[in-house]
Parts: structure tokens; C-alpha cells; sequence
């Protein structure tokens, strides 16, 4: 069983809501990236996503994008976030998920990316703007490396496109909470019930949701119809925070903690 | 002058690329989960419309009582003179309504998302023509509509951000990346990933995820379709090339449309050769790009080995975008266009040139394939014609050029 189908069972069997926590891979830089990956695994964060830094971060809201920018700025490419990922990975028990636009994958080379994230110990690999269609190839190579391609629904997703998503996926399912970019939000958007029970109706697969999630009520809400949360732009903008100053492993250390309910200090 | 092009309804459904979008191994629909549906929809409603005679109807009326088609094709005779060898011959699309050729897709989009029974309107814009001509559009139909431009494009093209406020649209500066056109298209496509249900995306070239790159193409094909008739009454034979300034790519695909089964018509598009061929200095993608995915499509880009996307420069904003036309790409490969480029120098070389000779302002962008025609015009020697796509016309550029400024 693959390191994500583990930990998703596990989560159920305890009847736990996971968390999924998305970092930019060398935001600020590589040397504090990689201590922010284990200070997430350490504080409890179920599924570690690491985004890799692109240019044109079109799905992504200003937060994101100003990590990219900064992680871009501090030299990180794809190939060095896959070194990223080969260092910590020894040192957390997290399954690790890619998070990237396709343009840098493709540059690599489809088999040579596969490749180099298998021996990186990724566990799953998520594309943005590479929809189930265009996604034959990366699945077709993915899979017998044994590394998960995990897909991303929407409220605007079709039937039978989540039929198809739910038959191709691997690990877990990804649910876009609402219409729009990566962002920070108030509350959990009205639609995200609807897409979880829609998702639910033709999946055994485990559900993640995610966009606009950053506070302990929102993974507590959201962990009634989903099997986990996924936190992203509330993070980077604690870290972004924190890497002006303060002391980046407590500030992280306290955010997850908080986001899990175990502690009442965070923002 | 002869203008004897009667009015004809557009022809659609040549040349369609393959179901899933794909012009060859280009194309393609690489856009975020929440877009694939709002694409296929407009798919969707685009072949739905294209097949009613009522649409196309309602097109061809605006195009010719509200954009002034035909536009009339003349011969720059002491242009040609100047430049020594083949006839020269400008395709007049500076004279359509606002100026450029961007008006007649932006319309036809604009009759479509009416159809679709959008109420909002979002669209990106480089040089300022496609959002001056979807500004207009909107106003027309009754459109809210909300442009995105470069910060860097709203300083060099100020003279079209005020044009679309008084068209009623609302200019939005955005300050990411190289402050340009590609800035400019992501934070179009972001508003729409978030106001999908009442906006539609109106993009300006022949870019983006299947359909754009084809609904653009056939919208600007009216183009190739009045100049061929045009040109064989004039001169009564077919041009022996066919120039255009190439940025996305639409005004090439629509006037090379006309002629793109006449093998022996030569295409050539004519890319921005900035500064030099070095990295941030141009964009020339055919130059030094290689394939790779941009914005929702898979075509040559200019990017850096790991995949993130190359600053670009040119002294037209137009041309000033790292990725061109998935068609444009497979035309190459097919041998049936060719590409070349032009500095900012030369451009500006034949703008002026333009002005002194025929009493011409081009765009900057249409100055690219003018000075191209003029350095090729000796190379195929007397007897020979050249026709050339004057995309659009210079008032936007006086400025730049009159402060010194080239981009
Ligand atoms: C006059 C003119 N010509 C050409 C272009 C380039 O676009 P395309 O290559 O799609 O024709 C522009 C774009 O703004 C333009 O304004």
C-alpha cells in the first residue's frame, strides 16, 4: 500500500480529520524550506505538499504568488526541489506530494521528472493545469514508479469527468472548494458540501478539500463531509511572516498545532 | 482605389484542429479543473453559432456597417519605389473602426458571450487595441466589461487606458511579473476562474486553451477572405508573399487564412526582434524558444531550462509576449509558413518610413512586417508583389516614439 493509502487509512480508523499542509518549495529559501518541511511533519501535518515555484503561477492567488516569486528569486527550480525533497525525506514520515503547473515537468522531461521524484521519495504528484485529459502521459508513467497522480475536482466539474477523475486517481481526490484562486478566506464556501457529496457518491478514494481553508474551524467543518483539509496560502503567509524575523520553527510548530486544534494561539 | 470586395458571410469550419484542440502536436487545453467545463461550454456555444446563419448574419452586419468592411487594400507605390524591386500592398486594417484588427473578433466574441447570456465581460490587453475594441464591443452590446493590463503597457500605451475609460470599461493595472501582456492574461484568466458563472473571457489572439485559438483565427478571417478577392482585382494575379507582424498571432492567421491553400503564396510572419536575440531582449519564439505550455496552450515559448517563462522585450507591445499560436507552430512545422524578425530599430525605421512615403502611420506592431516587406521587396525583384497586413494604425505610438522612449 502506498504511503498515502496508509496514512489516509489510518486517519479513518482513528476517525481523524487529516491535515494536508502546501508549502512553496524555497520560499524563502532552500536552507529554511527544508526545516519547514520538518517542522510540519513533526507537529502533525498528515500529507506535506510541496509547490513547486513556476513563473506564471495562473491558478494562484497573490500569497502564493509572492512565494513563488521569492522562492524563484532564491535561485529554486524543479530539479532543486526535487533535491529538496531527497534530503528531508529521511527525516519525515509524511507522504510527500509534488504540487506543480506543467511547464516545468514538461521541461524536464516527462520520464526524467518521473524518475528523479521516485528516487526523491515523492509519494503523489499534482498538476494544475494539466486536467485529466492532457494527463494520459504523467499517469502512464507515474503509476508503475509508484508515485499516486492525484487529480483536482471542482464545483465545476462535470459527472462524468468526476467519474473519469475518480477511475484514473490515485491516493486521494482533491476538491476545489470554490470558484477562484488560492487565497485566504473567512469561512468555507457554500459549494464545498455539495462537491465533497458529489465526489463521495462515486469514490472510495479519500477526499481532500482545499482553497480558502486557514482556520481550525474551517479543517473542523470541512472534516464532516471530507477525510482531510488542505491548508495552503494561510501557511505561506505565516512563514513569510516568520522569515522576517521570528523564530520560524515555533511560528510553524504553533500554526499547524492550532490549525489541529491542539492549541488556542496561532494567527 | 479599387475596393470592389463585396460583403461575404464569414466562412467557418475550415481547418478545424483535431477534437481535443490540437493543430498537430499544438494546442491542446492545459487550463486549471474549474476552466475545463466554462471551455467546453464555450466550445460548445462557439460551434453551436458558428453553424447558424443568424450569427454569422448579425457578424457580417456589424462588420460592415459598424466597423467599415471591406477594408480597402492599396498600393504603396512610393513605398515600393523607395524599398527598389517587388510591388508593395497594405492590407488597410488600421482603418476598421478603433484602429485595428482586433475589432473583428472582438466582436464576434461579444455577439457570443450575449448569446451565452453572459453579462460580464473580462479581457487582457497588451498594445490597448483589444481592450480599446473589446471596450467598444461592450458598450455596443451592452456589456460590463473589466481590462487587465500591464503596468508597464499602461505607461507606454496611455493614450488607449483613457480611450476604454471613456468607452465605460475599467482598466485594471497589474503589477506581477514583467508588467506585460503574459502579466496581463493571468490575471484575466484568474478573474474568470472566479467569476465564471456570469463572465466571459474575451481573448485577444490566437492563444489559450481549444477554442480560442481556432474562434479567433476564423473570426479574423475575414481578413485573408476580402484581401484575396481584393488583391486579384487589383493586380490580377495572387501576391507572390504575404507579410504580418506576428504577437499572438491573430491578424497573420486572418489574413494568411485567405491564402494558406495557395501553396504557391508565400506566408511570412514577422516577429518582434527587440533589442537582439539574447534572453529579455526580444520575442522572437520561433528564434529561440523551444515547445512548451503557456496560458492554457502548448506552443513554441520562450522560457529557461527548468520551464519558467522568459522576460521578453519590444518596442511594440503588441509583439511584446513569450508565446505564439499553436497554429503558427504547426504551420512552421508543416513548412507551409515561415518566420522571421525585425528589431526595434528597423520597426521604427519603417514607421516613419510608412508616414513619409504614403502618409501612413502604422501601429509599431504592423511597422515589423512593413520593414520586413521592404527588405525583402529587392530580394524577389521587380514583377514580384508583396501583400502586407497593416494591423493597425499608429496614434497609439506617437507618443512613444515623439518622447524617445522605445518601450
Ligand atoms: C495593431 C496590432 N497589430 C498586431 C498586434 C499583435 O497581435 P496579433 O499577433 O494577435 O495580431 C497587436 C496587438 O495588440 C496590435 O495592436
Amino acid at each position: 500500500m502506498s504511503r498515502i493509502a496508509e496514512t489516509f487509512k489510518r486517519l479513518r480508523a482513528d476517525g481523524e480529520t487529516g491535515l494536508v499542509t502546501f508549502v512553496t518549495a524555497g520560499d524563502p529559501d532552500m536552507e529554511r524550506s527544508a526545516t519547514v518541511l520538518r517542522t510540519l511533519d513533526r507537529a502533525g501535518a498528515d500529507v506535506v505538499e510541496v509547490g513547486i515555484p513556476f513563473s506564471d503561477p495562473l491558478a494562484d492567488g497573490p500569497v502564493i504568488q509572492r512565494a513563488s516569486e521569492r522562492a524563484l528569486a532564491a535561485g529554486a527550480t524543479l530539479a532543486s526541489s526535487l533535491d529538496l525533497v531527497a534530503r528531508v525525506r529521511p527525516e519525515i514520515a509524511a507522504p510527500v506530494v509534488l504540487f506543480s503547473y506543467a511547464n516545468p515537468v514538461l521541461a524536464m522531461g516527462l520520464e526524467q521528472f518521473v524518475s528523479r521524484a521516485s528516487v526523491a521519495g515523492v509519494d503523489g504528484v499534482l498538476m494544475l493545469d494539466l486536467p485529466i485529459e492532457e494527463a494520459d502521459a504523467l499517469r502512464d508513467a507515474a503509476v508503475p514508479a509508484g508515485i499516486d497522480p492525484i487529480f483536482l475536482l471542482s464545483p465545476t466539474t462535470t459527472e462524468v469527468r468526476l467519474r473519469r477523475a475518480a477511475a484514473l486517481g490515485r491516493g486521494f481526490l482533491y476538491g476545489i472548494s470554490r470558484l477562484g484562486v488560492t487565497g485566504k478566506r473567512d469561512s468555507v464556501a457554500e459549494g464545498a458540501r455539495a462537491l465533497a457529496g458529489r465526489m463521495r457518491a462515486v469514490t472510495d478514494l479519500p477526499i481532500a478539500l482545499g482553497f480558502g481553508i486557514s482556520h481550525p474551524d474551517h479543517v473542523a467543518e470541512v472534516g464532516r463531509w471530507a477525510d482531510a483539509a488542505v491548508v495552503g496560502s494561510g501557511l505561506v503567509d505565516t512563514i513569510a511572516g516568520a522569515s522576517e524575523g521570528g523564530d520560524l520553527e515555533t511560528v510553524v510548530d504553533g500554526y499547524v498545532r492550532w490549525l489541529k486544534g491542539e492549541s488556542s494561539r496561532g494567527q | 482605389m479599387d475596393n470592389t470586395a463585396e460583403f461575404t458571410l464569414p466562412v467557418f469550419g475550415r481547418r478545424d484542429p483535431d477534437a481535443r484542440g490540437y493543430f498537430g502536436p499544438y494546442g491542446g487545453r492545459f487550463v486549471p479543473e474549474t476552466l475545463v467545463e466554462p471551455v467546453e461550454q464555450l466550445e460548445r456555444a462557439y460551434y453551436e453559432a458558428r453553424r447558424d446563419t443568424a450569427f454569422a448574419a448579425r457578424l457580417a452586419e456589424l462588420l460592415k456597417r459598424y466597423v467599415g468592411r471591406p477594408t480597402p487594400v492599396w498600393e504603396a507605390a512610393r513605398l515600393a519605389a523607395e524599398a527598389g524591386g517587388a510591388r508593395l500592398f497594405l492590407k488597410r486594417e488600421d482603418l476598421a473602426h478603433t484602429g485595428a484588427h482586433k475589432i473583428n473578433n472582438a466582436l464576434g466574441q461579444a455577439l457570443l458571450a450575449v448569446r451565452m447570456g453572459k453579462t460580464r465581460v473580462v479581457a487582457e490587453t497588451g498594445a490597448g487595441q483589444h481592450g480599446v475594441a473589446t471596450a467598444t464591443a461592450c458598450a455596443l452590446l451592452g456589456l460590463r466589461c473589466e481590462v487587465y493590463m500591464g503596468t508597464e503597457d499602461m505607461r507606454r500605451q496611455a493614450l488607449n487606458v483613457f480611450r476604454m475609460n471613456l468607452l465605460g470599461a475599467s482598466v485594471t493595472g497589474v503589477d506581477g511579473g514583467s508588467r506585460t501582456l503574459k502579466d496581463a492574461i493571468n490575471e484575466a484568466m484568474r478573474d474568470w476562474v472566479t467569476n465564471v458563472e456570469d463572465t466571459y473571457y474575451l481573448l485577444g489572439s490566437v492563444l489559450g486553451p481549444h477554442p480560442y485559438p481556432l474562434m479567433v483565427r476564423e473570426f479574423q478571417s475575414v481578413i485573408g477572405r476580402e484581401a484575396r478577392e481584393q488583391f486579384v482585382a487589383l493586380a490580377g494575379r495572387l501576391p507572390d508573399a504575404v507579410v504580418a507582424c506576428v504577437g499572438g498571432g491573430s491578424n497573420a492567421l486572418g489574413i494568411f487564412d485567405g491564402f494558406v491553400e495557395d501553396e504557391a503564396v508565400r506566408l511570412i510572419g514577422v516577429e518582434a526582434g527587440g533589442e537582439a536575440i539574447v534572453a529579455g531582449r526580444h520575442a522572437a519564439r520561433f528564434a529561440a524558444g523551444t515547445a512548451g505550455v503557456l496560458q492554457g496552450t502548448r506552443s513554441y515559448v520562450l522560457q529557461d531550462v527548468d520551464g519558467n517563462i522568459e522576460g521578453t522585450h519590444s518596442i511594440s507591445a503588441g509583439l511584446d509576449y513569450a508565446a505564439v499560436g499553436p497554429e503558427h507552430a504547426w504551420l512552421r512545422e508543416l513548412g507551409r509558413a515561415e518566420y522571421t524578425h525585425v528589431s526595434d530599430a528597423e520597426a521604427l525605421d519603417a514607421f516613419k518610413r510608412l508616414g513619409r512615403l504614403e502618409g501612413i502611420l502604422p501601429a509599431l506592431e504592423s511597422a515589423h512586417a512593413v520593414a520586413f516587406a521592404c527588405r525583402l521587396a529587392p530580394e524577389l525583384g521587380p514583377g514580384r508583389t508583396i501583400l502586407i497586413n497593416l494591423s493597425g494604425r499608429g496614434d497609439k505610438d506617437v507618443e512613444t516614439i515623439r518622447s524617445g522612449a522605445t518601450g
